[in-house]
């Protein structure tokens, strides 16, 4: 019977593409979102196969935060072009207008009013009743309890303990006026699987990824890349040029470079294999509080 | 490191092939369970990195987890709330990978909520892990979990007799404790069971055999789990594809999104679409990496036909030589997942497939005791437990029997004030007509022959959501009585009431026969109003007799028309009160 094999790759593949087309189906206005990292490109390339030929029949959203490295940016509009996908991006204009960033505010008001509350406005100002997220469950701790469709209340709340029962591929889609459903397609993928895949399928990445030359500052222990002239004089005049990469994206001054010589997949995946610190340690949100991504999943953010 | 970047590359190629297993681990802390599935998660990524022969690797780091120090429990650890309280919540879901295989692990605690988070967590498991303490054996907790496992299809078990370090590694303890097992589990048609001795602490059996337990012949735990053939648990006999998603990108491409739930299709097939039964062929079937000849579960394609036939999402193409279960009425056993008891009079959503349709419970045949599996006589069922019932859903269901097929035997249902998952459900088999009518009971019987209806008051009032009653109105102008009866008739509708009038005037029943039609009517729940023949003394008055269940009232209603309105009234207010 090997013939009617599968390898996990495959199984994961057709998974997310159920997950996808159960979501189009059953909602009325979805959205996915779109981080630009590595593993919305697998998302979004896994949402063009669930409906090839036709196009995806809902928006992509990012919530720029304005602190974005450059050359996400460029990454995103350039990527939205050549796929002709319907691309909204929305941000807290009033928070930026007032002048808040990571280095005046810190990461925790910068986080919450920048990505959470810009995030939470979106939603509510297109009034979506499913938004599909990139999240793994190997990435964190709370990630690994969540359900693949994960009920949010009117206030887009996550309530860990009263999650739906979740069985067989039968998902529940049942939700009141204002409230929604975040969906993880790649609920059961690991790191390599995501590395695996983008290599197996050619999917563009951010060249963030790749070990290179960039200016870099350590500050308190994470080598922060000097992206712009937004980073107070005081750090930038510290920058060296250092052979670094990225192994999650974020806003630039809240990620941590790695140094590194990894410039091909091949050799990000032999470096992942032979290091004992997971993905997220690289992310400087996550240590602001105890559980903070739990405390941020109940308030929203992912 | 002449070509680390080859040896990498080959790694890759390798890793892109591996299968995976989905296992379920059932046992509490008791039993070693995280220390057992943190050395799995563990061990596993050191020999991960050990085949990976070319690389650099850095030895300190690796060396400085010598194992003494780990508390692979640390390594699970779960989210605050549970942290606080010291409690596991729900199923945790664990990932892993050998060079031969790639594991997922749903890891649900043993004590509370057992039933739920276990069905929860082993519905798309293909082997499960059962830990039994070798100093206790087992125990009413393994033959739970083993009972649950076996409701759920699931076709391997492994019984790992864990801390055998602690009873000297003596096989004839490992010997009692597999006859005792496999003598427990003989009537729940488990086809595979391997019983492995191990310690979780020590590492023996897990990943290399055991030299302390030379008598075992079989393979170390990670050995089985790498080896262990699952690929033919699926159902390839079977064609059937619940159309998940229509695709019309243009005028030329029509195409039906779904995954193949079981069987196998091959380009050209005949397949004919339930419940239409208009039959086409396969034309071609697409994917975004190019077109197969063929496809077979768990893939998601799109399929073609050469003729223009409507299907809709919810829909089945099947093979018209082996067609599914067509039915309405089928029995289940039924897990109840919610705080809130099942509702017999309560419509559910069900979702089965892609197919969801209003449906309710016929019937509890039984309840399920799970630690001593006794049946008991159960009208509902409420959290955690376990029945056998019969249901009927609004649409036709095309199914098959869970133990067949799970993907066309397994469906939820959901509550449709709250839109909590409240049940899941496993198909046993279609109900015939026949069979439904010999699904009353004796005790029903004998109630119908004395003329009791198997449709209580209680049930009837829930569904009306009213109490039955009669106002007999008594008086000598006809006018009065039915103006006051009308108006009743329609304030009473306004509120939700469903109300019959009886104008025993216009019909000319006497009001011996009157009141025997209007006792009936209040029998099956109905707000009965009874324009009677009788008089009431005088002609500027009305009578009205109110008889409740238990209760009984008697008023007098001036004739005048302002009086009428406002005792219409009064009777309202205190109904809405």
């Amino acid at each position: 019977m090997s013939e009617y094999k599968l390898s996990h790759l495959k199984e994961l593949e057709a998974e997310a593409i159920y997950i996808i087309r159960e979501v189009a189906a059953e909602f009325q206005n979805p959205v996915m979102l779109y981080s630009i990292g590595k593993d919305s490109s697998v998302m979004v390339r896994l949402a063009e196969k669930a409906f090839a030929p036709g196009k995806v029949p809902f928006p992509l959203m990012h919530i720029d935060s304005k602190w974005k490295f450059r050359e996400m940016i460029e990454f995103r509009d350039q990527y939205a072009r050549d796929h002709d996908w319907n691309l909204i991006v929305e941000s807290n204009e009033e928070a930026f207008k007032a002048g808040v960033g990571p280095f005046t505010h810190g990461s925790k008001v910068h986080t919450d009013l920048m990505k959470t509350q810009a995030l939470l406005a979106a939603l509510d100002k297109y009034k979506f009743d499913a938004a599909f997220g990139g999240a793994r469950r190997d990435e964190e701790k709370s990630r690994a309890k969540e359900r693949i469709f994960s009920f949010r209340d009117r206030f887009h709340q996550w309530d860990p303990k009263n999650q739906r029962p979740e069985l067989w591929d039968i998902y529940n889609t049942k939700v009141n006026k204002g409230e929604s459903i975040r969906v993880f397609p790649l609920s059961n993928w690991t790191e390599l699987d995501v590395w695996q895949y983008i290599r197996l399928e050619n999917i563009p990445i951010v060249p963030l990824y790749f070990a290179k030359e960039r200016p870099i500052v350590n500050i308190d222990g994470n080598l922060i890349m000097a992206d712009d002239d937004r980073m107070p004089e005081k750090y930038r005049e510290q920058a060296k040029m250092m052979k670094v990469r990225f192994r999650t994206l974020g806003c630039y001054p809240l990620t941590g470079a790695i140094e590194s010589d990894a410039d091909t997949i091949e050799k990000i995946v032999e470096e992942m294999m032979t290091t004992t610190k997971s993905e997220r340690t690289t992310r400087v949100i996550d240590f602001d509080q105890e559980a903070s991504m739990e405390q941020k999943k109940r308030e929203g953010y992912f | 490191m002449t070509t680390p970047t080859l040896n990498i590359k080959e790694f890759l190629d390798q890793d892109e092939k591996k299968d995976l297993l989905r296992l379920l681990t059932a046992g509490s802390v008791d039993d070693g369970k995280s220390t057992l599935i943190g050395r799995l998660l563990f061990d596993s990524k050191k020999l991960y990195e050990d085949q990976l022969v070319a690389l650099e690797r850095d030895s300190k780091r690796v060396g400085n987890a010598g194992e003494n120090n780990i508390d692979y429990a640390l390594l699970l650890d779960g989210l605050k709330a549970e942290r606080e309280q010291g409690i596991t919540i729900d199923v945790a879901y664990r990932y892993f990978s050998t060079n031969k295989r790639k594991f997922i692990i749903a890891d649900t605690p043993g004590h509370e909520q057992y039933t739920r988070n276990m069905i929860t967590g082993g519905s798309t498991a293909n082997l499960a892990i059962i830990l039994v303490d070798a100093r206790t054996g087992v125990i009413t907790q393994t033959k739970r979990h083993s009972y649950l496992i076996s409701l759920l299809g699931i076709k391997h078990v492994v019984l790992a007799v864990n801390k055998m370090d602690l009873v000297d590694y003596s096989q004839s303890v490992f010997d009692k404790i597999v006859d005792d097992y496999k003598t427990f589990v003989a009537p729940f048609n488990i086809p595979d069971i391997q019983c492995i001795p191990l310690s979780a602490l020590k590492g023996d059996n897990v990943v290399e055999l055991s030299e302390n337990m030379d008598w075992y012949t079989g393979m170390p735990l990670l050995g089985f789990l790498e080896t262990v053939h699952v690929a033919s648990d699926q159902n390839f006999e079977n064609f059937r594809y619940p159309v998940q998603y229509v695709s019309r990108p243009n005028l030329d491409f029509r195409g039906f999104c779904g995954k193949i739930a079981s069987g196998i299709v091959q380009k050209g097939d005949e397949v004919v679409a339930l419940p239409s039964g208009k039959k086409s062929r396969v034309k071609s079937i697409y994917t975004y990496d190019g077109e197969l000849v063929k496809a077979f579960p768990p893939q998601s394609v799109t399929l073609t036909l050469e003729d223009e036939i409507d299907v809709s999402r919810g829909e089945m193409l099947v093979h018209p030589s082996d067609l599914p279960r067509i039915g309405r009425n089928f029995e289940a056993m039924l897990v109840w997942m919610d705080e809130k008891t099942m509702d017999a009079g309560q419509q559910y959503y069900l979702k089965h497939t892609t197919n969801t349709t209003r449906a309710h419970i016929d019937s509890v045949r039984y309840k399920v005791d799970v630690n001593t599996l006794r049946q008991s006589a159960a009208d509902v069922l409420a959290l955690n437990e376990i029945g056998r019932v019969t249901l009927a859903t609004n649409k036709p269901l095309f199914f098959d029997p869970y133990k067949d097929n799970k993907n066309c035997g397994a469906f939820i249902l959901i509550d449709p004030i709250t839109n909590n998952t409240c049940a899941v459900g496993m198909i046993i088999d279609k109900i015939n007509s026949k069979d439904i009518a010999s699904n009353i009971t004796d005790d029903v019987r004998k109630k119908m022959s004395e003329g009791i209806s198997a449709v209580s008051m209680e049930e009837k009032a829930k569904r009306l959501d009213q109490e039955g009653c009669v106002f007999s109105i008594a008086g000598n102008s006809a006018e009065a009585k039915r103006e006051y009866a009308y108006m009743l008739e329609r304030r009473l509708t306004d509120i939700g009431r469903t109300v019959a009038v009886i104008d025993a005037v216009a019909l000319q029943l006497d009001s011996d026969i009157c009141d025997r039609i209007g006792r009936t009517l209040r029998m099956q729940g109905l707000v009965v109003i009874c324009i009677t023949c009788d008089g009431a003394g005088n002609d500027d008055n009305l009578v009205v007799i109110t008889q409740e269940r238990n209760k009984g009232s008697m008023i007098s209603i001036s004739t005048e028309r302002n009086k009428i309105s406002s005792a219409v009234e009064d009777v309202v207010n205190k109904i809405v009160q």
